[in-house]
């Protein structure tokens, strides 16, 4: 139930925010925020997206995923794949457009491919790019893919019990071999040169001040959604049973619930929520490849989940968001430097050092994170 | 030995049946009976000359023939005198007596011509020299003239060395000569039943060389036929299209053969197109209506049939007129039976070859396995025993990798800061690993999850201390110079120094921790404590101080490991978090809780690893891929590990 | 009376300790039974095999009018059939209320969808204070549950497993730390549960045993030593060894 009540807050906040950075947005308002910073901003959206996927699994149901950012990267490959053709397409169609005979269908297409592949030495058409011409089945492979790794993965280890730490060190084994695999120049997604350009949609004529903004809607659109969404799904008795799950799963087997289709169940969904954050985060960013899928990133979900509060929906939200946008100013290189006299603190430098002790810090003094502290003050 | 030169002199010399009665003194003497022989040598002519020199049993003749057949033999017209030259790059030649060796004089390089005999004319010398090399009396002349053979081999070598194998008794030089005689007969033997017999003697022979001259045997080439002809020694049919036989190379091979008119390719076809634009239309059709395969296809045709563009086939064509030829490899060599006995011989050599591969390989898994085990072997403590997961572990390797860099920094001498870098590693990081057990891990002894987390932390923070001190660029860490060779066991099978050395280091960690923990009070303790920390304090046992050295072992080990993993990776501040993973695998594939565990899974991963390389050699990141896979199924089926405790202490 | 349980002739070994040893048990529909042992007698592990949370090596347990085999089912499956099992430290949601404790044990189909869209009604919310009432929890239904007594989560457990509507009830040790009174609760609360259903209760107070006057199996090492009424196997000079003589 708790966790319904909050969505008006969130519902609030999440509203006043996006007034907020529409109002001072170049495309609409003032102009007092920049485009990149709008991108940041909606990018940040994503990440907490991202995050209330994992309190779901995590904090809701137990599992300790670290390989969440392989569903994440996989739904920006979806849709990356298709803004990639068509833009690519849309530059080649012009690029030939002034041929004296003007070239078949089949040209394009070709003229396509050398054009995305040529980086790793290849200029036919991968198999997995062949819906990447349609949006609406790229669309719907956002969805699927991770859905299906998500599904099988899932099925194979909590078939056999694969618990606790187990299942972290498996999660985090799947993540990293779907990295490797994607680093692989022949397995047809460009190797480490991942996919790019992406920040480019092909059909619209704005500019990125527009496309920014219009993206962070998108985003904060698909937060809201997620929010409401996970909010229904653990405050019901689905939720109670989840949470039972995470506290005793001996007891909610042996009250008759198959606990594997319930974790399969939220495992699926949250991979599912993550998959739709990454295709919505990277079209910002602009580029991806198989570094974003590296075990580490999906650790740092964890930890800013951990570091927000788990268990609690908004706490993931504020984990993510707090911790990526300070991570975000203090190594863009904007904070000012320490002087010491004998030593000057450069923040890019010293900032992991200082995030990596706040982790430590929090997990060992306020183990319910930021959102505990909040509980605790509202409580009081 | 008269009577073998002679023999052996009769297979070479049958050109020139002219004996001569006559018996010189000197090698000039000889010379000098028809100079011109020497001075205008041909191939034809030269038997005669050199008959009569190896008649005259002269033991200079061997040196003459040498430089003869160098061309540093020097002839002075005003004399009519041959003579070797000192100093050949002299503005004033130094002139040498040929028979004496004594300085003859000096003379302008303008008065004396330098003789150039032919190739043809320095192969018949070369005969000629290694007859008499073949029959010196030092084993290491003869063996220098099998070489010699063996560099260019003849047809007429072959008697020489059949010869040769009659009456030598020196173990290498039979051994060499009767290589020879295989290849040679191989390559010269008249029936191919001897040749065959010559093939089958190589079944088996792993060398190198026993390949290389079966090998060529095998040579094809691609031909094409309107059908297969019958009797070619065909190798095999080609399926055009396959990899083997891309569809344009079967095409050109027609065209080259004058079966097929040339190929207008789609880029030629509009090129022309282009050309022939008249009125915004070629061929009567629109511009803009080319965008299609059939319209270009009928502009096309209207050119040709207007006579501005030459008939062809098309891309599109090929395949149909590929369709009705022939394609197929065909032998070099003629012989059926040869080319069968060569490849069954190959074949039966690829099978030794193989199981050498094998044994390569397993060594080199071996040396992986070796490697995984001494980066889990600290975690398998500190994770299996104490049931810790520690992410930093990565970081504890790394630091142990950077104080031998550091050591070796101070200690120039290779070997000595090995020897104190192995223990100030492991006392580093054993301090490192009780002061993080001390500080953060013993809040969070039942919190499993969140101390991966605050290890995690941990673990960016070092590493990045790290990198502010030692910077991003890869430090290195150069081995002792005993550790820098490898041991060949034959062609196939070798194995680096510092593999082995990696390997004794594996094994000698494991014996010493299965005692620590078997035959110390320690290790009882240890124990104790894992299994039931209530009982073991309230027999005395203070799990506190157990837990902190437990940790710091497992730490310090990775220290030790971080060593010797940096002798032969690069030592960069992010070393540890490519074994970090890995290092779970392997122990939780191995069984959590013992050792024994460990070992077994970081055999199974390493071996695994280095067999799906083999399948696939050129990739080792899809190895790794696969192997990982291989891993999640694999705790699938066996979720508590290879060695997996059972019953009911290990169900909860 | 027909069986609803059989256990025939059933073994398991951890690691060469045979933990059950051929093993054969039967319980109808309603009784009430105790089953008693001295420590690493096999108690729970018998408890685990009927469950399904251990297989046996060999032997086959039967259950309800088709005997069917629970050596096929997986525990949720032997849940749904009718089994319902209290563990020794009590286990309940403490993170959860005593209303949602009930709410989740309620009998009602178990797919996650299902759970999904589940929307209380008032005869749910009825039998969840007919559940309270009985287990005398009732003023505390919006309690969480980890702040309750010992006792009163024991009493929940129970009343959980109650919710479930099973046929068989697997009690292990009820009374464990429990107070007279609390005793004497717990006991109208399985002799009433028995009145309608199978009761295996596992207990080492002899005291509870004999308040709640049914028969006895006695286990040691694994297989059944004896059964009977109390007085007639405390008479048994084998139980008396087993008891004493160790």
């Amino acid at each position: 139930m708790r966790a319904m009540k909050t969505v008006p807050y969130f519902l609030a906040v999440l509203f006043a925010v996006v007034l907020g950075v529409t109002i001072l947005s170049q495309a609409y308002g003032t102009g007092g925020i920049s485009v990149s910073f709008t991108k940041v901003l909606g990018m940040t959206l994503c990440l907490c997206l991202a995050a209330l996927a994992m309190d779901l699994v995590w904090g809701y149901c137990g599992i300790l995923s670290l390989g969440h950012f392989a569903f994440f990267g996989l739904g920006g490959y979806m849709v990356g794949m298709w803004l990639m053709t068509a833009r690519t397409e849309a530059v080649v169609r012009a690029n030939m457009a002034n041929n004296v005979i003007p070239p078949t269908e089949a040209e394009i297409s070709q003229g396509t491919a050398l054009q995305i592949f040529s980086v790793v030495g290849a200029e036919d058409w991968p198999w997995m790019w062949a819906v990447s011409d349609s949006l609406f089945l790229s669309l719907l492979l956002v969805v699927l893919i991770p859905g299906l790794l998500a599904l099988v993965f899932g099925w194979l280890a909590f078939r056999s019990r694969v618990t606790g730490v187990y299942l972290s060190i498996l999660t985090q084994a799947m993540t990293l071999a779907l990295s490797l695999y994607l680093f692989q120049n022949d397995t047809g997604l460009r190797g480490n040169n991942g996919l790019s350009g992406l920040q480019n949609i092909p059909g619209v004529s704005a500019g990125q001040s527009y496309l920014s903004i219009w993206f962070f809607w998108a985003s904060a659109l698909a937060l809201a959604l997620g929010y409401v969404g996970s909010a229904w799904v653990v405050s019901g008795k689905f939720g109670n049973v989840v949470r039972g799950i995470r506290d005793d799963e001996q007891r909610v087997r042996f009250l008759g619930y198959s606990v594997e289709g319930y974790k399969l169940f939220v495992f699926v969904l949250s991979a599912v929520i993550c998959g739709i954050a990454g295709a919505l985060f990277y079209p910002q960013a602009g580029i991806i490849n198989p570094d974003e899928i590296a075990p580490i990133a999906s650790i740092y979900l964890a930890v800013w989940v951990a570091i927000g509060g788990r268990g609690r929906l908004y706490g993931a939200v504020i984990g993510a968001a707090l911790v990526s946008l300070l991570s975000t100013y203090f190594t863009g290189g904007r904070a000012p430097d320490v002087n010491l006299g004998i030593f000057t603190i450069q923040w890019i430098d010293w900032w992991p050092v200082l995030l990596g002790l706040g982790f430590v810090l929090i997990t060992l003094f306020a183990p319910n994170g930021i959102a505990g502290l909040f509980d605790k003050l509202v409580r009081k | 030995m008269m009577k073998r030169i002679l023999l052996a002199l009769a297979g070479v010399l049958l050109l020139c049946a002219v004996p001569s009665g006559l018996r010189a003194q000197t090698l000039q003497d000889i010379l000098q009976e028809d100079p011109e022989l020497v001075t205008d040598a041909s191939r034809r002519t030269v038997g005669e000359v050199l008959e009569r020199l190896v008649e005259s049993e002269l033991p200079n003749v061997p040196e003459f023939l040498s430089v003869w057949q160098d061309r540093e033999l020097y002839f002075r017209e005003s004399d009519g005198l041959f003579y070797y030259v000192e100093d050949p790059d002299a503005d004033e030649l130094t002139l040498i007596d040929i028979d004496t060796g004594e300085v003859a004089g000096t003379s302008g390089s303008r008065e004396i011509d330098q003789l150039r005999p032919n190739r043809g004319v320095q192969t018949v010398i070369g005969s000629a020299l290694v007859q008499f090399q073949l029959n010196a009396d030092e084993p290491r002349v003869r063996r220098t003239a099998l070489r010699a053979i063996d560099r260019d081999p003849e047809e007429e070598h072959l008697p020489l060395i059949r010869e040769l194998l009659e009456t030598e008794e020196d173990e290498d030089v039979r051994n060499a000569a009767s290589a020879l005689l295989t290849k040679l007969t191989i390559a010269f033997a008249d029936s191919d039943e001897a040749r065959v017999a010559a093939i089958d003697t190589l079944r088996g022979n792993i060398s190198i060389e026993a390949r290389a001259v079966l090998n060529p045997l095998l040579a094809t080439r691609t031909e094409v036929a309107e059908t297969m002809p019958e009797d070619a020694n065909i190798a095999r049919e080609l399926e055009p299209g396959s990899d083997d036989l891309p569809l344009a190379d079967a095409y050109e091979m027609l065209v080259a053969a004058e079966l097929a008119p040339p190929l207008i390719t789609d880029e030629e076809r509009l090129d022309t197109l282009e050309a022939n634009i008249v009125d915004g239309r070629v061929g009567g059709i629109p511009l803009a209506q080319l965008n299609t395969e059939a319209a270009r296809e009928r502009a096309y045709d209207a050119l040709i049939a207007s006579g501005a563009a030459e008939a062809g086939s098309t891309e599109a064509e090929i395949a149909e007129i590929v369709a009705g030829y022939a394609f197929y490899e065909e032998y070099r060599e003629s012989s059926v039976a040869v080319t069968d006995a060569a490849e069954s011989a190959l074949a039966s050599i690829e099978g030794s070859v193989a199981l050498y591969n094998f044994l390569d390989l397993s060594l080199d898994a071996l040396s992986l396995a070796s490697i995984y085990f001494l980066a889990a072997i600290g975690l398998a403590i500190t994770f299996g025993v104490m049931g810790v997961i520690n992410m930093a572990h990565g970081e504890f390797i790394m630091l142990g990798a950077y104080t031998g860099f550091v050591v070796q920094s101070i200690v120039p001498n290779d070997t000595a800061s090995i020897a104190i870098a192995i223990p100030l590693a492991f006392a580093v990081t054993f301090v490192a690993g009780v002061a993080m057990e001390r500080l953060v891990i013993r809040w969070l002894y039942h919190r499993p999850l969140e101390t991966l987390l605050a290890t995690f932390g941990i673990s960016i923070a070092i590493q990045q201390i790290v990198r502010q001190i030692f910077g991003t660029l890869s430090r290195p860490l150069s081995p002792p110079d005993w550790l820098a060779g490898s041991v060949e066991f034959n062609d196939v099978v070798s194995i680096s120094s510092i593999r082995i050395a990696i390997f004794l280091l594996g094994v000698i960690f494991f014996v010493a921790l299965w005692l620590i923990l078997n035959k110390t009070r320690l290790g009882l303790e240890v124990r104790a404590v894992t299994q039931n920390p209530a009982m073991a304090s309230a027999m005395g046992i203070n799990p506190d101080r157990i837990n902190m050295l437990t940790f710091g072992l497992g730490s310090g080990i990775a220290g030790v490991a971080g060593v010797a993993i940096g002798l032969f990776a690069q030592v960069v501040p992010d070393l540890g978090s490519n074994y970090i993973v890995q290092s779970f695998m392997t122990v939780v594939v191995g069984g959590v809780g013992n050792i024994f565990g460990t070992l077994a899974g970081a055999a199974l991963i390493g071996f695994l690893q280095k067999g799906i390389e083999w399948m696939n050699p050129s990739n080792t990141l899809a190895a790794q891929t696969y192997m990982i896979l291989f891993v999640i199924l694999f705790i699938q089926f066996r979720p508590r590990g290879i060695i997996a405790l059972r019953g009911r202490a290990a169900g909860d | 009376m027909s069986a609803l349980l059989e256990v025939n002739g059933v073994s398991v070994s951890f690691d060469g300790f045979k933990a059950i040893n051929n093993l054969s048990f039967s319980i109808g529909e309603p009784e009430m039974r105790a089953v008693i042992g001295p420590n690493g007698a096999g108690k729970t592990t018998f408890m685990d095999i009927i469950t399904g949370k251990t297989r046996p090596d060999e032997g086959e347990v039967l259950w309800g009018e088709e005997n069917r085999s629970l050596l096929r089912m997986s525990e949720a499956q032997i849940a749904q059939a009718g089994v319902g099992r209290k563990f020794q430290r009590p286990t309940v949601f403490e993170d959860q209320s005593v209303r949602d404790n009930l709410m989740v044990a309620l009998k009602k189909d178990r797919t996650p969808w299902a759970a999904l869209t589940y929307r209380g009604s008032d005869a749910d919310s009825a039998r969840i204070e007919e559940l309270a009432t009985e287990i005398g929890l009732l003023d505390h239904l919006s309690t969480t549950a980890g702040i309750l007594s010992h006792g009163q989560k024991q009493w929940l457990e129970i009343g959980m497993l109650l919710a479930q509507e099973p046929r068989l009830l697997l009690v292990d040790e009820p009374a464990a730390g429990m107070s007279t009174e609390e005793r004497e609760h717990t006991t109208d609360i399985l002799v009433n549960a028995a009145k309608t259903k199978a009761v295996v209760v596992v207990e080492h107070d002899m005291d509870f045993v004999r308040r709640l006057n049914c028969r006895v199996t006695v286990l040691h090492e694994g297989s059944v030593l004896a059964e009977g009424s109390l007085d007639h196997v405390m008479a048994n000079q084998e139980v008396i060894d087993v008891y004493l003589g160790r």
